[in-house]
């Protein structure tokens, strides 16, 4: 079985076979090989990890694309595929001597079909722009991860991505029928159908958040949801994170699945605050904002129940949106948490563990107790109705020694969220920073599994090599010096 | 009640041995489906009982032997239900066949499918390896989602000893509806309501009879009802239930049953005989003795797939054929699973 460590570097001669089939394939603005023009790739949302890569492929159409992945899966380049670079786990970090395969230019939106409910759209196409086009016929595309105004739905479909609403309205993997895939060898391959399902293995969940190892998304077909008359929002306040927690299984357990629920501790609602003036308690430990949609009628049903269970589970104070420009009031400070944050500290890591409910109060307590161990604060925000936690670690990479504790840091929240029976990741991807966790979270066999599939697609290994699945070499490493670099 | 994880083990290491094939089976209600099982009986219903269930997380863990009549009963119980709400064809049905055979009931295009539901599984390979994939939080993106992968997989990659699934509340309230209608003006009609908010949970098309279902907040219900209009059916759950288990009329006289899964909007397709339709439109259930070929090309030409779900000549197989890339793709993953080919030979293709 193939492994980073073993691909072989190009020497010069393949290098320039290299370059030279690429120069035939492609038109000589879609090959980058300068460094100065290569430095914008150097890493996704991840900022932490930079690495050049050998060269930059730009096709404008399919063919173009299967001719890349044929020449490169006969001189055994790497290929790393890369949507808008939004990608907060290294997903798209380049490796040094492969190719990344940018599929930005794939940005027709091919068809929006309001019987069927479908939109056909091209991998670079941004995930807001497809609920653009759906709404003339009141349709949208649901999962609304926060950087939705710039990220791809190729780069959703290699990550899972989730969002506010998914709790309701579920995650990529629920909202996308069908892939039209270039697999590494330039085969072309449909994978899931305009139907509800397909014969044999489901490929389609195979494939999302497989985080571009699988193979290379040309299209997808995805799923449009009508969009609800209306939507409002509760937001409370709680003088006790725990309480507040308890708040959020108080509302399941009556039998509402809100459509949106989402929590924020004091830290986080200071730092959206001071940015978005949304209006939070800045007095609350904790804050929660519970959404509901649908007719009015059914809104205000279940509003009123909502806000039934929030006073009984101790809020101490409920405010409901009044209209639609306050309901996006509210949400705009969530939606801003990452870039509120941003501000208030040179730099961040945000993590992405997911863990069962009931142990929420644990683990923020731990959270608490490492920020003073490590020395570094750390604002929580919370998709409270689906469990995944997303604490931003604040730290000043210019500091010497800063960027470690940050890592290490966030390294032991992944464990804790493992160690409570959760995962390192809910909706971000493994991609290089959690490469090393996944020796935690997974079993030796298991990760031999996970090899198993991906050979099953990319035998020799040159599709995103080295990231989301660890080889042994690195998890023994990684138990030895609990670091996988 | 109890663990036979360890039994299972030795007998799939013996297997391995022996080079002889299991067949796995749960409680046999569907032996029917796909192509004829074989190997040696391996019988999954000693290893039931639930593991843990927590209704405020929405999360649900059971071993494969438990009895899904058990499970949604235990659901039941806590106001819950498994949204995809599974077809049982018999008491003995069990919660691991149900993933295993990956198929969904009438709230399917609604709620979403058997695979949308599952969470996680732990599984024994085929060389006696305990597995853990996935888990029971709602969203877990670390390493590919093999969990999913056993939804509709028919044992071929693996024994299910347990699985995790996402639950949901039981709606507050439901109505069942029906109107008269020929069959190119229901599928129009269930597309047109299906693009609107309506909380529209099921369908059903049959000989000039739309029926429709409309699950949620009372106020909703209320609402779409009146918008809808069409009388009330007095005993919904029992034309449910014969939907769902093919009690109804309509499955009696089926020699050989096909299942077309479709997209929504195909217009009818011209085919000998009338279908029964499900799921908004995109599920044609056919009873229809002519040749496969005939059935599979005018599904395929309308973008989708057919299986011979009961009945009938299966010497090409149930199931749709696969074109080459992905064969070798299905093929590749068997033997990274099963790499002797012990878990159910051929019961999804005859290829592996």
């Amino acid at each position: 079985m193939g492994s980073l460590e073993e691909h072989r570097q190009l020497d010069e001669a393949g290098i320039a076979r290299l370059v030279a089939g690429l120069r035939r394939i492609l038109a000589t603005d879609s090959l980058l090989v300068a460094q100065e023009d290569l430095v914008p790739y150097e890493c996704d949302g991840l900022t932490a990890y930079r690495q050049l890569p050998l060269l930059v492929a730009l096709p404008t159409n399919e063919e173009q694309v299967v001719e890349v992945l044929r020449l490169c899966h006969a001189l055994r380049v790497p290929v790393v595929a890369r949507g808008a670079g939004t990608g907060l786990s290294g997903g798209a970090t380049p490796v040094a001597h492969g190719v990344v395969l940018s599929l930005a230019k794939f940005m027709r939106i091919l068809d929006v079909d309001p019987v069927a409910r479908t939109a056909r759209v091209q991998p670079g196409v941004r995930n807001l722009a497809i609920s653009e086009a759906a709404a003339p016929y009141g349709l949208y595309y649901a999962p609304d991860p926060s950087s939705q105004i710039a990220c791809t739905i190729g780069g959703n479909v290699a990550e899972n991505s989730g969002g506010v609403h998914c709790l309701k309205y579920g995650l990529t993997v629920h909202n996308v029928l069908r892939l039209r895939v270039a697999l590494i060898d330039g085969t072309v391959v449909e994978i899931g159908s305009e139907g509800l399902d397909s014969p044999g293995y489901d490929l389609l969940a195979l494939m999302i958040g497989s985080e571009g190892m699988l193979g290379i998304v040309l299209e997808a077909t995805v799923k449009l949801t009508p969009k609800p008359q209306l939507a409002q929002v509760a937001m409370a306040s709680f003088d006790d994170v725990v309480k507040a927690g308890n708040a959020v299984a108080d509302i399941i357990a009556a039998g509402i699945i809100p459509a949106g629920l989402e929590m924020m501790d004091k830290p986080a609602t200071a730092a959206v605050e001071d940015y978005v003036h949304a209006g939070y308690d800045l007095n609350a430990e904790a804050i929660l904002l519970a959404e509901s949609d649908g007719t009015p009628e059914e809104v205000a049903e279940e509003i009123a129940a909502m806000r039934a269970v929030l006073e009984k589970s101790g809020a101490t104070e409920i405010r409901v949106s009044r209209d639609e420009a306050e309901r996006l009031k509210f949400w705009a400070g969530r939606k801003a948490a990452f870039p509120a944050v941003g501000r208030i500290t040179p730099d961040y890591l945000c993590m992405d563990g997911t863990i069962p409910r009931k142990h929420l109060a644990r683990v923020l307590t731990r959270i608490a107790e490492l920020s003073r161990e490590y020395d570094l604060r750390c604002a929580n925000v919370f998709h409270a109705g689906d469990g995944n936690l997303h604490p931003l670690i604040m730290f000043d990479a210019n500091r010497p020694g800063e960027v470690e504790r940050a890592t290490g840091y966030g390294g032991k929240i992944l464990e804790l969220s493992v160690e409570v029976g959760g995962t390192i990741t809910g909706e971000h991807g493994v991609g290089i920073e959690k490469v090393g966790q996944m020796c935690v979270q997974f079993t030796q066999e298991e990760l031999a599994a996970f090899h198993g599939v991906k050979a099953a697609f990319d035998a020799h290994t040159l599709l995103n090599p080295g990231k989301a699945v660890p080889t042994p070499r690195r998890c023994s490493e990684y138990r030895l010096t609990g670091s996988a670099k | 009640m109890s663990d036979l994880t360890e039994q299972f083990r030795e007998r799939v290491l013996a297997a391995a041995v022996d080079k002889a094939p299991l067949r796995i089976r749960g409680g046999g209600t569907k032996d029917f489906y796909g192509n004829a099982p074989a190997g040696e009986l391996l019988d999954t219903t000693g290893h039931a009982g639930l593991v843990a269930y927590e209704p405020t997380e929405l999360v649900v863990t059971v071993r494969a032997g438990t009895r899904l009549a058990e499970l949604e009963a235990a659901l039941g119980e806590r106001g819950q239900m498994l949204a995809f709400e599974p077809p049982h064809f018999g008491e003995t049905a069990t919660a691991g066949g149900c993933v295993a055979a990956g198929l969904s009931g009438p709230r399917r295009a609604a709620a979403g499918a058997v695979r949308d539901y599952v969470l996680g599984v732990k599984l024994l390979d085929g060389k006696g390896e305990i597995l853990n994939f996935g888990g029971q939080v709602m969203k877990n993106v670390a390493g590919y989602d093999v969990s999913r992968l056993m939804a509709g997989a028919l044992g071929t990659l693996g024994l299910l000893l347990e699985v995790s699934l996402k639950v949901l509340p039981k709606p507050p309230a439901e109505a069942t509806l029906r109107l008269e209608l020929p069959q190119d003006q229901a599928i129009e009609a269930m597309n047109r309501w299906g693009g609107q908010p309506l909380p529209l949970s099921a369908t059903c098309w049959s000989d000039g009879l739309l029926t429709l279902r409309l699950s949620g907040a009372r106020a909703a219900v209320a609402a779409a009802k009146e918008k809808i209009g069409g009388e009330a059916v007095a005993d919904a759950e029992a034309f449910w239930r014969g939907v769902r288990e093919q009690e109804d009329g309509f499955f009696s006289n089926a020699a050989a049953l096909w299942r077309l899964s479709l997209p929504a909007k195909t217009a009818p397709l011209s085919l000998p005989g009338e279908p029964l339709i499900e799921w908004g439109g995109a599920l044609r259930w056919l009873a229809c003795d002519g040749p496969a070929a005939a059935v599979r090309e005018a599904a395929a030409r309308a973008g989708g797939h057919a299986t011979l779900f009961r009945g009938g000549d299966r010497s090409e197989g149930a199931f749709h054929p696969l074109p080459a890339p992905l064969m070798a793709i299905h093929r590749n993953l068997k033997r990274a699973f099963d790499p002797q080919g012990l878990f159910n030979p051929g019961r999804l293709y005859k290829e592996f």
